[in-house]
């Protein structure tokens, strides 16, 4: 940066001596040098980290054999594992989509005592191991826990049960959605909503006319990365749901399980599948991305 | 409509913005709000929307309370300073928003849209975004979007801030040949005094959360009620004076004053294009500089005893024969006032 600065200043003046002129090249031919090696460690390091391990799933599963990952996908306690995630991330995405939008009104929207205490607050899953949120739940509401017996009153079951599944995936995936409209709404203000009231415009017609319209895109981000997020939930699910074949297995958790039971067909087969909805789901952020910031 | 206005006061934690504030508009008339940034003007014109509640005072529109109605109900069109146009709409669902959200008849909203898009000029952009408009395009469907509900006042705020010098003036010619044609009532803030000034019939001109002044165009720049009106409006130089009767003593300046000012310290406010200066020795000054502007030039002087004085003249003036830098002029003052200095104002004032 210094180096970039002093060969700026070296051009500057309108008659430039010749030594100068020398000093420029060197420089330049050594930024070109340096510029190479630094994108050559950041490339081989994104190769080593991102793409082997893809090269090395995909290997694996020719290895096996598609028509064997395929049969073992096929069984029942595969098919149950992978709905059981698609239903759990559907939830997680209806619920946080609607809980965020309203969430990011009240935080951006609104001045209260604790909103800044609330607006960290809803980071909180980002910042803690999934496996550390499982075990809280646990205390709270395993055998032992501090409400099991008002659920247990009730007849409800939530630890190694639907209902522990769906909170650790509500839970992981909490933020996504909240943080990126948080983010677009500060983003575009509040003149938009204000010019919609003085024509006349009620907060219910602002809300769907105005904001919504405004934020799409950032909703469309957030729904993508939760549903991102939840499909890919490991540890959480796993303390909570005790992932039980055909019970409150998910499809991570039936990749683990396959793994340590060493059957690869179904375990590559398995992790196949999510790595190539993470790779759709991947373009369709790229995309949701460029459109929120062309609008 | 006519707008009355009634002591509105309002804070923001320690900061006053809007103080005692009172004044009238008349059912028609176009008026200016004109004073420095951060002088309260687009709170004052935010609380008539609406869309800002005042700790206290009254509103009222054509002799009816509009304090506390909500900016929905007022029947007030508002202009944007960065013109808040709805950006997933096109032009013409951006001017019909106001008919659509009353549930006014598709048809009955065509023709609206219609009328208003005629009415700007912006015919043939009605499927446009707007994002692919120009600033003074956007401004304009702003005001027109603020028109189609036809509402009973106009709230303009900064309304050509945003757009280059060459639009502005076109605009404001525009504005002022559109109110006269539609003749709603209208009020716009703006820190530009010459803007002030070319388009309304009546400023306000605001300082820290007061009005200074409420007067014609003409009223301001001959009778400046206040110091800050007066040196707030033109290029003027200001000095530490001793008043006695209807005289002020600077210096070597000794000049009659128009209006009154109490005997004692003051400061007296000049003009630059007030007053004349002439090639003469010993005289009272020394010029420092000469700038000419196109067909302007700017005299810097060096008042014995009072400090720097600015003049302004035609380039041509057979005053300037013979004035070059260095040299000593003699001035002479043709209007000045003085007003009363205050304690902590009392050292000397570079010229604005």
């Amino acid at each position: 940066m210094l180096e970039h600065a002093h060969s700026r200043a070296a051009v500057a003046p309108t008659t430039i001596p010749a030594s100068a002129l020398h000093a420029d090249a060197r420089t330049a031919a050594w930024e070109g040098i340096a510029r190479a090696a630094i994108s050559g460690v950041v490339l081989l390091y994104l190769a080593t980290v991102l793409v082997a391990p893809l090269v090395a799933l995909a290997s694996e599963l020719t290895r096996v054999g598609l028509r064997a990952a395929l049969n073992a996908l096929l069984q029942p306690n595969a098919l149950f594992a992978l709905r059981m995630s698609l239903v759990l991330a559907a939830i997680a995405v209806t619920v946080n989509a609607v809980l965020g939008t309203l969430g990011a009104l009240v935080i951006v929207r609104h001045r209260f005592i604790g909103r800044a205490w609330l607006s960290a607050l809803a980071d909180l899953p980002l910042a803690i191991s999934p496996v550390m949120i499982g075990l809280s739940f646990l205390l709270l509401l395993g055998r032992e826990g501090w409400l099991t017996p008002l659920f247990d009153h009730f007849g409800i079951k939530i630890m190694f049960a639907f209902p522990g599944l769906l909170i650790a995936t509500l839970f992981v995936a909490l933020p996504y959605t909240l943080r990126e409209i948080v983010y677009v709404l500060e983003e575009i203000g509040t003149s938009e909503e204000e010019a919609a009231a003085t024509l006349g415009a009620s907060p219910w017609q602002i809300f769907w006319r105005v904001t919504l319209p405004n934020i799409r895109f950032g909703l469309a981000y957030g729904v993508l990365m939760t549903l991102s997020r939840s499909l890919g939930e490991f540890g959480a699910v796993l303390v909570l749901g005790g992932s039980i074949s055909g019970q409150t297995q998910t499809a991570t958790t039936f990749i683990h399980d396959a793994i340590e039971e060493r059957q690869s067909a179904g375990a590559y087969g398995m992790a196949a599948v999510l790595a190539f909805t993470s790779v759709a789901l991947l373009l369709t952020l790229s995309w949701a991305k460029r459109r929120r910031q062309a609008s | 409509m006519h707008i009355k206005v009634e002591h509105l006061c309002k804070r923001f934690g320690d900061f006053a913005a809007v103080d005692d504030v009172s004044f009238e508009v008349s059912d028609g008339s176009l008026v200016a709000l004109l004073g420095p940034s951060g002088s309260g003007k687009s709170t004052i014109l935010r609380i008539l929307a609406g869309l800002e509640s005042a700790d206290s005072g009254q509103v009222w529109f054509d002799g009816e309370p509009a304090t506390d109605l909500h900016a929905r109900v007022r029947g007030v069109g508002f202009v944007f300073q960065h013109y808040a146009l709805f950006r997933h709409l096109t032009v013409a669902q951006n001017i019909g928003f106001g008919l659509d959200v009353r549930r006014v008849e598709k048809s009955a909203v065509r023709k609206r849209v219609k009328e208003l898009l005629a009415l700007t000029g912006l015919s043939g952009l009605e499927q446009r975004y707007p994002s692919q408009l120009s600033g003074g395009q956007r401004q304009r469907v702003a005001l027109a979007r603020a028109l189609a509900p036809e509402p009973k006042v106009l709230l303009l705020d900064e309304p050509f801030g945003a757009v280059d010098a060459k639009v502005r003036e076109e605009l404001r010619q525009w504005l002022r040949r559109l109110h006269d044609e539609v003749g709603v009532t209208s009020i716009f803030v703006t820190h530009d005094q010459e803007e002030a000034f070319s388009v309304s019939d009546r400023v306000l001109l605001v300082n820290h959360g007061r009005i200074e002044q409420n007067g014609t165009p003409m009223e301001i720049l001959d009778d400046p009620a206040t110091e800050f009106v007066a040196r707030f409006v033109g290029e003027v130089n200001v000095f530490p004076a001793t008043v006695r009767d209807d005289r002020a003593q600077s210096g070597a300046l000794n000049v009659r004053i128009k209006g009154s000012a109490p005997s004692g310290l003051a400061h007296l406010v000049i003009r630059s294009y007030d007053l004349k200066l002439w090639r003469e020795d010993p005289g009272v000054a020394t010029v420092q500089r000469m700038v000419t502007f196109g067909d302007r030039v700017r005299v810097q002087a060096l008042v014995d005893g009072a400090g720097p004085i600015i003049a302004h003249f035609p380039r041509r003036s057979s005053l300037l024969r013979g004035v070059e830098p260095g040299c000593r002029v003699q001035v002479e003052v043709t209007t000045a006032r003085a007003y009363p200095a205050e304690a902590s104002s009392l050292h000397p004032i570079a010229a604005t």
